[in-house]
C-alpha cells in the first residue's frame, strides 16, 4: 500500500470511531436509554470512512436513516451526537430530530433523513447551487439499496446528469431494503447499471474494502470537481445488524449473518494493515482504547446535558416567526 | 397611475430582485423559453439566461433542489406547473422543506420561494384546476402567500425574496391576465398583514384570490340593498392577520369566510373556528363558510361553474347571515 502509515490509520480511526459509536447506541437502546429508533451502521463503516476521506470541509453530504457513520467520517463532534440520541438541548438538533435527523450544516452534513430517497433532490439541489456560484465544492449522496428504487431516484440522476452537476450519488448497497431482500425488489443485480440509463458513469466495487472505496471514490470524486458530472458508486456490503436496533430478523437465518461477519471491514483491513506492518498489537489496542474511552465520555456529556424546556418545542421553525400562531 | 397585469408584476418583483441579489435564480417546467403555461414569466423572455432555465418534469426533485440550493447560499425560485402537480413531489415540501430546520434545531436559513398557479380556469379538470393551499396551512413549516392584485403580487414576492424562511406563493391563473395600479416606485408588503378592501358595517367577507373580485362584486350589489359588506383580503395565509378580522367582525357581528378550494376542511374552517374561539361574544349569527363542492373538478363548464363559488354565492351567504 502506497500510503502513509498516518493516513492509514487514520482510516482505521475512523472505522472504529463509527463502529464504538454504533456498538454504543446499540447497547444503550437495547437498555432503554434511548428512545425512537436506531437503525446502525454496522459493517459498512468502510463506506462512510472511504468516501469522505476524498472530501474538503466545504464539500457536502446528505445522509440517510442509517447516518451516524456518515456524520463521524465528515468531521461531527460525537458528544453532540450522542447528546442528540438522547434528546438534549446540547445536541445537534437540541433534541428536536434525534438518530434520523442529525445534522450540522456548519461541516457540510445537510442532514441524515428519515425519508427513503429523501437526501437524493437535496444533493441536487445543492449541487446545482454550487453550479451556479461556480463553486468547486461537490456533493456526495449517500443512500440505500431501497432508495435506488423510488422515483426521487431517477429523477435526481437525471436532473444531475441533464446539468452535469458536481454530485456523486453513493449507493450502499446492503443486501436488504427494510426487511426485504434486496435481490427481491430490485431490476437489477448490479445497481450501477442503472447509470447507464442517465449517461453518467457507474460503477460497482467492494464495500468492505476501505482502500478500494477511497480509491475510487477520489477518481469519481476529482472528475465531478473538474466539471465532469455526476457517478453513481454502487458499495456492496452486508447488513450485518438488523434494519434498526430491535429488529426480530425473521427474514434470514442467524448463519448467513454469521458467514458474513468473517467478512466484515475492520477485520479485513486489520489484517492488511498488519501485513503491511503499518500497525501492531499494541497500536491497535490503543486505538480501540482510546475510541472506547471518547464513546463513554459522550455518553457522560449526553447525560450531564440538560434536557430540553417544554417551550423550547416553540422554536426553530423559522428564521422570523413574527405573526406565527403556534 | 399606471395600470401593469398580474403577470407583469410578478416578473417586475423577481426581475428587481435579481438585479440585486446574485443568488437569485428561477426554473422549472416551461419558465424559460416559453414564459410560464400562463404567461407569468412572459416580461422575463430573454433576461438572465443563465439564472432563468427549464427543467425535467421532475418535480419532486425540482421542490427539493430548491431546498438544496438554499442550503448552500442560493435563493431559488422554483415554478410548479400547476398546484395540483405539487402532489407529484409533495414529499420534498412537506417531508424535507417543512421539516428541516426544526428537525435540525433550527440550522440553515431555507431562502427559497415555491410559485406558481392554482384555481379553475377554461374547463381544465380534476387534474389541473385545484386549489390546495389548506394543505400549506394544515402542515407547519412553510409561509403561504395569495396575492389577488397586480399591486399585491409585486410587493409580497419582493417580501418573499427577502425572507430568510420558506414561502409558497399561490397565483390564480385567472388572474394574470387582470390589470391594475402597481407604483413605478419600490414598496414591499410585509406577510400577515391583511388589506380591507372594502369597508362596510354590517357583514365581514374574509377571501384570498380571485375570491376576491367575488366578493367585491357581492358587496357592491349588497351595498344597492343597504347592506354594508366589509371585504378583507388576507393576502397571507401563514401567518393571517387574526387581529383585522377579529376587529372588522367586533364591527359588523357577522361573518362569511369565502374561498374556491373546496369548502369540507378548507382554511375557511379554520378562521371560523379562530374567530369563534376568541371573538364569540360579538357573533350574532353562525359564520358561513363558501367554497367549492367537495368533488373534484368537472369537466364540463357549466358542472365547473355549478360546483365553483362565485359572487352570487357570497350574496347568498350574506343575506342568511344577517337574517
Amino acid at each position: 500500500m502506497a500510503y502513509s502509515k498516518d493516513f492509514l490509520l487514520n482510516l482505521y480511526k475512523t472505522i472504529v470511531r463509527i463502529r464504538n459509536f454504533e456498538l454504543m447506541a446499540e447497547k444503550l437502546f437495547l437498555e432503554g436509554e434511548l428512545p425512537g429508533f436506531i437503525h446502525l451502521y454496522i459493517g459498512e463503516e468502510s463506506i462512510a470512512t472511504g468516501v469522505i476521506a476524498n472530501l474538503r470541509k466545504d464539500d457536502f453530504i446528505t445522509s440517510t436513516h442509517r447516518g451516524h457513520g456518515h456524520m463521524i467520517a465528515k468531521g461531527a463532534d460525537i458528544n453532540r451526537m450522542m447528546a442528540e440520541l438522547f434528546g438534549r438541548t446540547t445536541g445537534y438538533c437540541k433534541g428536536k430530530g434525534g438518530s434520523m435527523h442529525i445534522a450540522d450544516f456548519s461541516i457540510g452534513v445537510l442532514g441524515a433523513n428519515g425519508v427513503v430517497g429523501g437526501g437524493l433532490p437535496i444533493a441536487v439541489g445543492a449541487g446545482l447551487g454550487i453550479k451556479m456560484k461556480k463553486g468547486s465544492q461537490v456533493v456526495v449522496s449517500f443512500f440505500g439499496d431501497g432508495a435506488s428504487n423510488t422515483g426521487a431516484f431517477h429523477e435526481s440522476l437525471n436532473f444531475a446528469s441533464v446539468y452535469k452537476l458536481p454530485v456523486i450519488f453513493v449507493v450502499e448497497n446492503n443486501k436488504f431494503a427494510s426487511t426485504v431482500r434486496t435481490k427481491d425488489t430490485t431490476s437489477v443485480e448490479n445497481i450501477s447499471d442503472r447509470a447507464v440509463g442517465y449517461g453518467i458513469l457507474g460503477i460497482t466495487i467492494d464495500g468492505n474494502d476501505v482502500i478500494t472505496v477511497y480509491e475510487t471514490a477520489k477518481e469519481i470524486i476529482k472528475r465531478a470537481r473538474e466539471g465532469g458530472g455526476p457517478s453513481l458508486l454502487e458499495v456492496k456490503t452486508y447488513r450485518i445488524k438488523g434494519h434498526f436496533v430491535g429488529d426480530p430478523e425473521l427474514y434470514r437465518n442467524k448463519k448467513e449473518v454469521e458467514e458474513f461477519w468473517l467478512n466484515e471491514p475492520i477485520k479485513k483491513f486489520e489484517k492488511r494493515l498488519m501485513e503491511a506492518k503499518m500497525l501492531n498489537e499494541t497500536e491497535k489496542n490503543k486505538i480501540w482504547e482510546d475510541s472506547e474511552k471518547e464513546i463513554k465520555e459522550a455518553v457522560k456529556f449526553a447525560k450531564e446535558s440538560p434536557i430540553p424546556k417544554e417551550e423550547d418545542a416553540l422554536t426553530d421553525l423559522f428564521v422570523n416567526d413574527s405573526g406565527y400562531d403556534y | 397611475m399606471r395600470e401593469i397585469t398580474f403577470a407583469q408584476a410578478l416578473g417586475e418583483a423577481i426581475f428587481e430582485e435579481m438585479e440585486k441579489d446574485p443568488t437569485i435564480f428561477t426554473y422549472g417546467e416551461d419558465v424559460a423559453k416559453q414564459g410560464g403555461i400562463f404567461g407569468a414569466y412572459k416580461s422575463l423572455l430573454g433576461k438572465f439566461p443563465e439564472r432563468i432555465f427549464d427543467t425535467p418534469i421532475s418535480e419532486e426533485v425540482i421542490y427539493g433542489s430548491a431546498l438544496g440550493a438554499a442550503l448552500v447560499g442560493m435563493r431559488p425560485i422554483a415554478e410548479f406547473h400547476f398546484a395540483d402537480f405539487l402532489f407529484t413531489g409533495i414529499q420534498s415540501i412537506t417531508l424535507q422543506i417543512e421539516k428541516i430546520r426544526y428537525m435540525t434545531g433550527g440550522q440553515g436559513k431555507l431562502h427559497l420561494l415555491l410559485r406558481g398557479p392554482d384555481g379553475i380556469s377554461n374547463s381544465a379538470a380534476a387534474q389541473h384546476s385545484e386549489s390546495i393551499e389548506t394543505i400549506f396551512m394544515h402542515i407547519p413549516g412553510i409561509k403561504v402567500i395569495i396575492p389577488s392584485t397586480p399591486y399585491d403580487i409585486k410587493g409580497l414576492v419582493k417580501t418573499a425574496l427577502r425572507e430568510d424562511d420558506p414561502v409558497i406563493c399561490f397565483e390564480h391563473k385567472m388572474l394574470y391576465k387582470t390589470k391594475g395600479p402597481v407604483p413605478e416606485k419600490e414598496y414591499l408588503i410585509p406577510f400577515g398583514v391583511a388589506d380591507i378592501k372594502k369597508e362596510g358595517n354590517d357583514v365581514t367577507v374574509v377571501t384570498m384570490s380571485r375570491m376576491v373580485h367575488e366578493s367585491l362584486k357581492a358587496a357592491e350589489e349588497l351595498e344597492h340593498k343597504g347592506i354594508g359588506v366589509e371585504v378583507i383580503d388576507l393576502r397571507t395565509l401563514v401567518p393571517w392577520d387574526k387581529k383585522t378580522v377579529i376587529e372588522s367582525v367586533k364591527k359588523t357581528n357577522h361573518l362569511v369566510v369565502a374561498h374556491e378550494t373546496w369548502k369540507r376542511a378548507g382554511w375557511g374552517a379554520e378562521i371560523a373556528s379562530v374567530v369563534q374561539e376568541e371573538a364569540f361574544d360579538y357573533l350574532d349569527a353562525p359564520i358561513i363558510r363558501v367554497g367549492g363542492k367537495n368533488v373534484p373538478m368537472p369537466f364540463n363548464s357549466l358542472l365547473q361553474d355549478f360546483v365553483t363559488p362565485n359572487y352570487k354565492d357570497i350574496i347568498k351567504a350574506a343575506k342568511k347571515v344577517l337574517r
